[in-house]
């Protein structure tokens, strides 16, 4: 029954989050303690790794734009109240979108090719999020649950069409044939290179704009369009939204596939950017994680941005990190994520009340 | 009984909340076997003060002294142990239990329950013989009409050991009648040694059964009267601060033709469980028709299906003699037509509460050409409606940007009440306009949907507060379990003959 101190707003979205991070890594910190190594030059490691050149700063940026993509697409589906966690199968859908107009279309102009290989990964993401956004309205199956098992529909899918029908002649391995140059997304240090400019090479490419764009287009469509006016009265009130005359079918159902949209644009940056070619499990987790970057970013673009870049700094300097320190190994990074979630999300009020209180107490003096 | 220690004396209580003083330096004493009422708007620190009381706060400052002796409450459990029983206004009761179980719980007396049933069931028949409250206690408390599952509330107060009684509005659930019982057994345990305190915000009600009253205004207490010294007018002026009008002056309805027309409708829930039985009725231009009734007798699903929330099983909805669910059948298009809602529950339905005020300012009419260009919507432009309609309407704070969440009941009122009426409505639906709206806030409510009915709108206007019924309407009908059981006019009718008819007694009384 206490009456919570509302934080002021640059504490909410700033302050907490990093204190989050910050005890997160203290924790990290002592697990590296255990298994006999320093967590200072731990801690060292993963930051130049990650930060320390241009080209890790290229491969954080690189695992960021996964992760803005993916946040973003849980985040939009959050404002309409729907909890979206089929990243991965509109990801992988979104792939095949993708990888189908290359198949037929790589002989045309990278003009025409990219646009449409764009927008198919978009059109398949959204597909496979509007079905069960259908079925929630129409039959009253949650999308929880449907949309978890269309990510093994997405998976199975993809295996089958890999093996049987798109597959290379004549390989063994469950991938297309490679794309021409032509449905090949530029790499920033190529588009650089073409203005004169050289940036150090890594797989950071032109996805990473797509990504900025779509984080303004998030943006303006919750918070200054009449559907985002529709979606957040969905979120936050059903009633509210049937008097206001809403419907609430039509909104879940369009929320959904722009969340898939969203997510299937994952495969502008594996598939388009740096694979060039559609082989299996390329989502490889970027759609789950999303979740946990919707959450600490507040299921705000900017927010999710600033997520993304952290999760792509673990990523990147947990890589490295796990070269140079060969006994911290993948699966200890995969740790320090998990607590930075753990602490960021599910723990939040543990680091919030503790801080309202310090508010409180300054704001008593202070009266 | 002079010289004996008051039951409770609260001395100099501050409790803030961040900035808010919610209680500041309030002094209380309530005389033992007294009832005690206390008065005051929305936000006045009235249930802040109980709440101390009862331990779901502690003060800030300030001291508690029961019985002469000075007390710490930190925990509810700690209120009872002193003797402090309350009855909250949403009943804490577990419906498919017995009445014996209900009042156990909490109470069972060891891992066995035969010996704890036992010695409640001898608590039960003694309180029944003590105080007249008799109750079967086998009964199924969902089973049991709400004024006796009241009773079990305070019985459970009482079967603890309760001596000092707090009841938080407990008539807002009652009819007339059950509150007059309610009233009767109040003052019988005030007669037998028990002290009562009595929140409210109907004075007629303090009038009725207290001994004395406490004001209280903006977190300070500003008069303790007798209750006999005083009169509604001098309390309610005492409650705002300034003057304020209880009674509403309108002048005779001006009458036009015929706007909106109900044909036996036939209403059935998500259950199939039939809640509106053949309504029939008529509301002309310039009229307020008055729908009086006990919540929960068919008037919310009414209001909807005129809304175009829900669809009626049968029955037709006019609108100027055209069928609504042909021409109109969804919210948006009945807006569109001229017929406006403002709902019983501005909370979930009427507002969003997590939006700005301004942004709730536009709920049902985001797709307004007025608020934006296209598929945009313009912040600048409904923020200047908004600050438009908050000088109109004297919405407190003047922040288009604060929460709606953070806006008192009356204020967040006065938004629903400003969008719908600057929309100008042909036909206005309005349900439970002044509930949980302070008495300024009602004086300026009252005063807008007169001003409406004379500028010629259809007011269908549904209320479980007979004050206000019998003051605005032009004609009133009443329903009970679904049917109208009767029609009248304010002139031809009064409180009684109302509340029997709100009961499903269809004879006339005198």
């Amino acid at each position: 029954m206490s009456a919570p101190i509302e934080l002021p707003k640059w504490a909410d979205v700033s302050l907490v989050p990093i204190l989050a991070v910050i005890v997160a890594f203290l924790i990290a910190g002592l697990v590296v303690l255990g298994i006999g190594e320093s967590p200072v030059k731990a801690t060292v490691l993963l930051i130049n790794g990650a930060l320390g050149s241009g080209e890790g700063i290229g491969y954080t940026l690189y695992y960021a734009t996964n992760f803005i993509f993916t946040g973003l697409a849980v985040a939009i589906a959050f404002h309409a109240g729907l909890f979206n966690i089929g990243g991965e199968g509109q990801a992988t859908m979104g792939g095949l979108g993708a990888a189908l107009v290359c198949l037929r279309l790589d002989f045309l102009p990278w003009y025409i090719v990219l646009p449409l290989a764009i927008m198919g990964a978009m059109a398949m993401g959204a597909l496979w999020a509007f079905i069960p956004g259908y079925l929630q309205v129409k039959r009253g199956s949650h999308v929880v649950i449907t949309t978890i098992m269309f990510n093994f529909l997405a998976a199975t899918l993809v295996v089958y069409l890999l093996v049987n029908v798109i597959g290379k002649p004549g390989s063994m391995s469950p991938e297309t044939r490679v794309f021409e140059a032509s449905a090949h997304l530029p790499y920033l240090h190529e588009a650089f290179a073409f203005f004169g400019i050289t940036i150090p090479k890594s797989p950071l490419n032109l996805s990473f704009i797509l990504a900025l764009v779509a984080s303004a287009f998030v943006w303006i469509l919750v918070w200054h369009t009449r559907l985002g006016y529709a979606i957040r009265t969905v979120g936050h009130s059903p009633t509210a939204a049937t008097y206001a005359g809403i419907s609430i079918g039509r909104i879940t159902m369009i929320t959904m596939a722009m969340s898939g949209a969203l997510a299937g644009l994952l495969a502008v940056n594996e598939i388009l950017g740096v694979q060039g070619r559609l082989l299996l499990e390329f989502s490889s987790g970027y759609g789950f994680i999303g979740i946990a970057v919707a959450l600490m970013g507040r299921a705000h673009p900017v927010g999710i941005i600033l997520a993304s870049i952290l999760f792509g700094i673990l990523y990147q300097g947990g890589t490295e990190l796990s070269f140079e320190m060969p006994r911290v190994t993948r699966d200890m990074i995969v740790a320090i994520s998990g607590l930075v979630i753990l602490f960021a999300g599910a723990l939040d009020g543990l680091i919030r009340r503790p801080v309202s209180g310090v508010f409180a107490r300054l704001l008593k003096k202070g009266a | 009984m002079a010289g004996e220690a008051p039951a409770i004396a609260l001395t100099g209580i501050d409790k803030r909340f961040g900035e808010v003083r919610a209680n500041s330096n309030v002094n209380l004493t309530v005389a033992s076997g007294s009832v005690h009422g206390i008065v005051g708007e929305n936000g006045a620190g009235k249930s802040t003060l109980m709440s101390i009381l009862y331990g779901f706060y502690e003060a800030d400052r300030g001291t508690i002294h029961i019985h002469g002796n000075e007390v710490r409450i930190r925990s509810p459990k700690e209120a009872i142990a002193v003797g402090i029983g309350m009855v909250h206004q949403h009943f804490m009761l577990v419906d498919p239990l017995s009445v014996i179980d209900n009042v156990m719980l909490g109470a069972e007396g060891g891992a066995l329950l035969s010996k704890g049933e036992q010695h409640i069931r001898a608590a039960l028949a003694k309180l029944g013989h003590d105080y007249g409250l008799d109750i079967d206690p086998d009964a199924i408390v969902g089973d049991l009409p709400v004024g006796l599952q009241q009773r079990v509330e305070i019985l459970k107060a009482l079967v603890r050991g309760a001596d000092i009684l707090i009841l938080d509005e407990p008539t807002a659930v009652l009819t007339p009648d059950e509150a007059e019982q309610l009233f009767g057994l109040l003052r019988t345990l005030a007669s037998q040694g028990k002290t009562v305190i009595l929140i409210t915000h109907k004075l007629h009600e303090i009038m009725a059964v207290t001994d004395h009253v406490s004001v209280m205004r903006r977190g300070e207490m500003v008069a303790t009267l007798e209750t006999a010294q005083t009169s509604p007018a001098h309390l309610a002026d005492q409650m705002v601060g300034r003057h304020v009008l209880l009674d509403v002056s309108k002048g005779p309805a001006k009458l036009g033709p015929v706007r909106l027309s109900v044909e036996h409708l036939v209403i059935k829930d998500a259950h199939a469980s039939l809640r509106v039985k053949d309504v029939s009725f008529d509301i002309r231009a310039g009229e307020i028709l008055g729908l009086a009734g006990v919540a929960g007798n068919g008037q919310k699903e009414l209001l909807e299906a005129l809304a175009g929330i829900i669809t009626p099983t049968l029955g037709r909805i006019l609108l100027d003699g055209e069928d609504l669910s042909l021409v109109a059948p969804t919210p948006a298009d009945r807006r569109a037509h001229g017929l406006l809602h403002i709902p019983e529950d501005r909370q979930r339905m009427g507002l969003v509460s997590a939006f700005s005020a301004a942004e709730s300012m536009i709920l049902g009419y985001q797709t307004d050409a007025e608020f934006g260009a296209g598929p945009l919507l313009s912040s600048s432009a409904i923020e200047a409606h908004t600050t438009k309609e908050m000088d109109l309407y004297d919405i407190r704070p003047r922040d288009a940007a604060l929460k709606t969440a953070k806006f008192s009941g009356g204020n967040q009122q006065k938004i629903v009440l400003a969008r719908e009426i600057e929309h100008h409505p042909k036909v206005l639906i309005v349900g439970q306009p002044t509930r949980g709206v302070d008495v300024g806030a009602i004086e300026f409510i009252h005063k807008r949907l007169i001003a409406l009915r004379d500028a010629g709108v259809a007011i269908l206007l549904v209320s479980v507060e007979l004050d206000e019924i019998m003051s605005l309407s032009d004609r009133i009908i009443v329903m009970c379990g679904g049917v109208i059981t009767g029609e009248r006019t304010p002139e031809t009718t009064n409180d009684r003959d109302l509340g029997l008819l709100m009961a499903g007694v269809t004879e006339r009384a005198g």
